[in-house]
């Protein structure tokens, strides 16, 4: 098995010892779905999960740093670090395999609201295109917030600093997407559209998945961790 | 491959303006325990994490196992053990979970991982805690943990940093004499700034001082180059004078100094400093000569805290 496995294991096993996590997934479940069943999808009265796709790029923010935060910074602020990193390990390994620890919870946080799927196919037929798309097109954007967070966990020896620094960021590229709204047509406006987070998955949770949008959040996923990366090989530059 | 597993030359390390490692060389040989010894903040957790590829260095070079701790480090961390500086070890795994981990991290063979496990959770004297969680061990069973971890892949070099600091007692005499046991087949450095240990683990000793190598040798060499040797040396008093006997003793070649010094009633005592020779034997011949009656003849070595505590506050004068 690769050192990237071996770390992500490691730390999906330290997600499921630790009640924090099971707080998160389990406030972040009821408060998705809170908000979809009283807020979209009783008032559209429409068999479809838009509603629920449309508050995951808030609802993300929240999530995946408190998801992220300890990765690295902990094992900074603890010194595991050095013990993990003088292991035949590459550094692009570790932030690898951090990076799909905090990927499986978030896809079995995804798992979970399934059940609201379940719920509005009880009551009206449900396109399968979009649900399966839109899932697919979670993943896509959770991996975005979730390399923001490992990338900011790797900044700091501080995991409340790592989590107020993701959050930060998310909610910038947020609110860029957000102002499209209000910018005039133009070069701006499409700046703007492009740099957003929150904008690429307007598509997705309509059902459309556009390879610009695909490149769009697999190129955050790219840069955030080579960040990372390059954070944690900073210890050996002088 | 030759017989030296570490070499290093002009090592240095600067921290922003400081300069935490100033060119450092020395060499270490297959089976030798070295003890890195200086007061805290010298550079001997510097110098042990450029040789575990945690920091690189700044300017000269390091050999470890034959491969070079910068452009090489994956090969360089394969071959070597390390145990950090107050024994980080995820607390939130249980003892065997982590020596599990630390195996499947070095990409030990699959089949092989529990029995190497066992054997050396009993040679660390693990075997009661393997299912606890590594949080709620002492101190002691935690640096046990450390060492069976640095340990568990058959490392050709171990690298220890202050392995027993935070011990009581007892503690550090069953670490010491797991790193003797280990130093038996495998190349070890060991960081301290306890004296005692130095003599009771080591087979050769680098001495540190701000980021300074100021010396090198086996504690006995060390110990003798610091004062050539004092000796002690009593004898009867019946009859002969006391200014006598010491003229004769200054007058021995090699004596810098001879001095008498208080002795029991009806004997002169004298304390003589001198150089590297050794002067058992002219100071038995003069006795035997002058038909003095030799109640006593000792050489009192300076003791490793003497050598220490010159060498790492004189520096400090100079520079």
């Amino acid at each position: 098995m690769s050192p990237a496995m071996v770390i992500a294991r490691r730390e999906i096993n330290a997600y499921f010892n630790s009640p924090v996590a099971y707080i998160v997934v389990a406030a972040f479940t009821i408060i998705a779905g809170g908000i979809f069943f009283v807020f979209k999808f009783f008032l559209t009265q429409e068999a479809s999960l838009r509603g629920f796709f449309e508050t995951m790029p808030m609802l993300f923010m929240f999530l995946a740093p408190a998801i992220t935060m300890r990765l690295i910074a902990d094992e900074k602020a603890s010194g595991t670090l050095e013990l993990l990193i003088t292991m035949p390990v590459r550094d692009w390994q570790v932030v690898l395999g951090k990076f799909l620890a905090a990927m499986a919870l978030l896809a079995t946080t995804l798992a979970l609201t399934l059940v609201f799927a379940i719920t509005v196919r009880a009551l009206g037929p449900v396109d399968r295109g979009p649900t399966i798309g839109g899932y697919l097109g979670l993943l896509l954007m959770g991996g975005a917030y979730m390399a923001i967070g490992v990338m900011s966990s790797a900044f700091t020896r501080s995991s409340i600093v790592a989590c107020i620094v993701a959050f930060v960021i998310s909610l910038g590229l947020f609110i860029i997407g957000q102002a499209t709204q209000y910018l005039p047509a133009g070069p701006l406006q499409g700046f703007a559209a492009f740099i957003g987070i929150g904008t690429h998955f307007d598509n997705i949770s309509r059902g459309i998945i556009d390879t610009r949008d695909v490149i769009y959040y697999v190129s955050v996923m790219g840069i955030c961790l080579l960040l990372a990366t390059l954070s944690l090989e900073s210890r050996r530059w002088s | 491959m030759s017989d030296l597993m570490i070499e290093v030359e002009g090592l240095t390390k600067n921290y922003g303006i400081t300069r935490a490692v100033n060119k450092v060389s020395f060499g270490v040989r297959r089976g030798e325990v070295l003890g890195f010894l200086g007061p805290n903040g010298a550079g001997k957790s510097t110098t042990m994490k450029m040789l575990t590829c945690y920091l690189a260095p700044t300017a000269g070079r390091a050999l470890v196992a034959g491969h070079d701790v910068f452009s090489d480090s994956l090969e360089v961390r394969k071959r070597v053990g390390y145990l950090p500086e107050d024994t980080p070890i995820y607390r939130d795994m249980t003892v065997l979970e982590f020596l599990q981990f630390a195996a499947a991290m070095r990409g030990m063979d699959r089949d092989k991982v529990p029995g190497r496990i066992k054997e050396i959770g009993q040679r660390c004297g693990l075997g009661d805690v393997a299912g606890k969680l590594v949080g709620e061990l002492s101190k002691g069973f935690r640096q046990r943990v450390g060492l069976a971890q640095a340990m568990l892949h058959d490392p050709d070099i171990v690298i220890l940093d202050e392995p027993t600091s935070g011990l009581d007692p007892n503690q550090i005499v069953e670490i010491r004499s797991l790193i003797k046991e280990i130093g038996q087949e495998k190349t070890v450095i060991l960081s301290t700034h306890i004296l005692p240990e130095v003599q009771a683990t080591c087979s050769r000793v680098l001495i540190i001082n701000g980021g300074k190598l100021v010396a090198d040798g086996t504690p006995n060499e060390l110990r003798a180059r610091e004062r050539g040797g004092r000796y002690r040396v009593v004898v009867e008093s019946n009859g002969v004078a006391k200014d006598a006997i010491r003229d004769r003793l200054a007058s021995l070649s090699g004596v810098t100094r001879c001095e008498a010094i208080a002795g029991e009633d009806g004997s002169h005592a004298f304390a003589i400093d001198a150089g590297s020779a050794d002067l058992r034997k002219p100071i038995f011949r003069a006795a035997v000569d002058n038909r003095w009656t030799l109640l006593e003849l000792a050489r009192e070595a300076a003791s490793l805290e003497d050598v220490f505590r010159n060498l790492t506050t004189g520096e400090e004068g100079k520079s």
